[in-house]
């Protein structure tokens, strides 16, 4: 018979392993899928990736026409969405925090940071596709600048709210009026942390496959007309990697490789930008 | 903080035009949300016409025959989610006591960093690699693993009975619990830093052991945030859209509750049905689809957050 002593520390040690083996039950999965997208991926790279268009099944070819409607769309859907989203961000941490407006956005902008993104693509379907009839650049670039505005609204209304006031007072004693404030100071003393905002939003945005199937859609031929369905990565990827053949799987790895090193990058360089500023 | 400050002065016109752009601006983020809703509404109108609310337990999904029923995507979307948080939550509690109550502090920061970049993988890498690397291993290994022990039980043994295919309801919710993991680990571990030191070192200095503090004080102290973040996972689960795509198998029959078997979600069938719906009813009908899982997700979302609020709020209140 045990003791309550020796009992109460046998349910800790097994609790605390448990906790252990979750921690390493995580990464586990983490490695796995790190590696094999390395591995994989890395065997798939080759100079013909980035210089040929995506090809029919049973011919060689690369990814170039994808890899550019990508950068195309996720440039132009963050040039659109990020200005947006640091003015209501500005609303909000400025003017809203008491108000009806305000606090109504801010919930409703956290609850569409992670709202399916494929309803998205659903709602830019419906009010644009389905209007004009056919589907376009145009369309994914409205789809992934409704999926940046959230990310930057949190970021740039958390930011703000962190200046502190002593800093607006002491701009206001000399006289300035609140948009100068705003704009020459506030702003100013956040701005790490709005581009962080940002980069994470790009981050987000480059591997986000749901709102592109029915927008953006995918060609299989270079073009850089926006009104036409645009090659881009993630859409590619879906088609390849579903498909029974070996060589477009393979391109598809290189994709996915691609994508993974380009997010987790963008990941990192937010993080390294965040605690520069943060430290000075 | 109040960071919100404006002296009374005459009327500035920047002042003015600054304060209603911005405001226009939120008003704009807002109106996504009605834009949303009304132009799925007005979408899946001829749907809801047609159907009625029958469409809800209809589990019929026959295009050639136009006749259309939400049942077997529905159910495929709550039981992936279900299987991702029966994995996911255990194994995401472990993970923030580890990282909060256990890890050295030299490794605290690299493991939650690692974590956290777990999060920002698109959820595309996670469904090819499921189904070109983890399927064919889980229907080799563990399924057959599964069939022979779990599948033995009484009751439970049905879940896991039929032939190992390596895609279905059960891979497509593991491949879910890895993604969902990451989302709830890091707001367990927020929230479980959020009790004051105080609190746990006087429950120490007690006597308690580590788990008996993780349990009887930061646990009881942080629970309305802990289940607020299950549910955000719960949120994410829902609508995940790629990694369920290519590993449920996209099957709209109904063959018993077999997790082997595969089956549809919504997001699945959106994904894979509707830029190749041919008639108006089959598109309203999809569209319909995706009203009921924005409904369900807004409402898991939004009580989330509610959840992760009062947290907030009583932070202030009681330390």
């Amino acid at each position: 018979m045990m003791n309550l002593r020796q009992q109460r520390k046998l349910i800790n040690r097994t609790a605390l392993s448990l906790a252990l083996l979750a921690m390493v039950f995580g990464l586990f999965w983490l490695f796995w899928i790190l590696l094999t997208t390395l591995d994989l991926g890395f065997a798939s790279l080759s100079l013909k990736l980035f210089t040929q268009m995506t090809p029919a099944p049973g011919s060689e070819g690369g990814l170039l026409n994808a890899i550019v409607g990508s950068l195309l769309l996720v440039s132009l859907g963050t040039l659109l969405g990020t200005p947006i989203g640091i003015m209501a961000g500005i609303y909000l941490a400025e003017y809203g925090q008491h108000s009806w407006l305000g606090s109504v956005t801010s919930f409703i902008n956290d609850i569409m940071l992670s709202a399916p993104s494929i309803i998205i693509g659903l709602f830019v379907y419906a009010v644009y596709v389905a209007q004009v009839g056919h589907f376009s650049g145009y369309s994914g670039v409205i789809a992934i600048a409704m999926l940046v505005i959230p990310v930057v609204v949190s970021a740039t209304s958390n930011m703000l709210k962190l200046v502190p006031d002593s800093l607006r007072e002491a701009v206001f004693a000399l006289g300035a009026p609140k948009w100068l404030v705003i704009s020459k100071v506030t702003v100013r003393a956040s701005l790490a942390g709005i581009l962080t905002g940002v980069l994470l939003a790009v981050a987000r945005v480059s591997g986000e496959t749901a709102p592109l199937l029915f927008t953006a859609l995918s060609n299989q031929f270079w073009t850089l007309d926006m009104n036409q369905p645009i090659a881009n990565l993630p859409v590619t990827i879906f088609k390849f990697a579903m498909s029974p053949y070996k060589d477009w799987q393979e391109i598809a790895w290189g994709g996915v490789f691609l994508i993974t090193i380009g997010v987790l990058s963008l990941n990192i360089l937010a993080r390294i930008l965040f605690r520069q500023k943060h430290r000075s | 903080m109040a960071a919100e400050i404006t002296p009374k002065r005459k009327g500035n016109i920047g002042d003015w035009v600054f304060f209603n752009l911005t405001r226009l601006f939120a008003l704009v983020t807002l109106m996504m949300l009605g834009g949303i809703i009304v132009s799925l509404v007005y979408g899946a109108w001829p749907a809801i016409q047609r159907f009625g609310f029958g469409f809800i337990w209809s589990g019929e999904w026959n295009p050639p025959m136009e006749r259309f029923g939400a049942l077997i995507p529905i159910y495929g979307t709550l039981a992936t989610s279900l299987v991702a948080l029966v994995i996911a939550v255990p194994v995401s509690f472990g993970i923030a006591i580890f990282l909060t109550e256990m890890a050295p502090a030299w490794l605290k920061r690299p493991l939650g960093i690692a974590i956290e970049l777990l999060a920002g993988i698109p959820s595309i890498v996670y469904g090819m690699w499921g189904l070109l690397v983890f399927a064919p291993v889980f229907s080799k290994y563990i399924q057959p693993m599964m069939a022979d022990t779990l599948g033995k039980l009484p009751i439970i043994g049905e879940l896991f009975s039929g032939a190992a295919l390596g895609i279905g309801i059960l891979s497509a919710g593991i491949v879910l619990a890895i993604m969902t993991i990451p989302f709830i680990a890091s707001v367990m571990r927020d929230v479980f830093e959020v009790t004051p030191a105080m609190l746990k070192e006087s429950a120490y200095g007690v006597g308690a052991t580590t788990w008996e503090v993780v349990w009887n004080v930061v646990l009881p102290y942080t629970k309305v945030g802990v289940i607020g973040g299950i549910m955000l996972g719960l949120g994410r689960a829902l609508g995940e859209t790629m990694a369920v795509t290519f590993l449920i198998g996209n099957m709209n029959v109904f063959g018993g509750f077999s997790l082997f078997l595969p089956g549809n979600s919504i997001a699945s069938a959106l994904a894979n049905e509707f830029a190749e719906a041919e008639s108006p009813i089959y598109t309203a009908s999809l569209i319909e689809l995706g009203l009921i899982l924005f409904f369900i997700t807004f409402v898991v979302l939004s009580l989330s957050k509610l959840l992760l609020l009062q947290l907030t709020r009583q932070e202030g209140s009681k330390t």
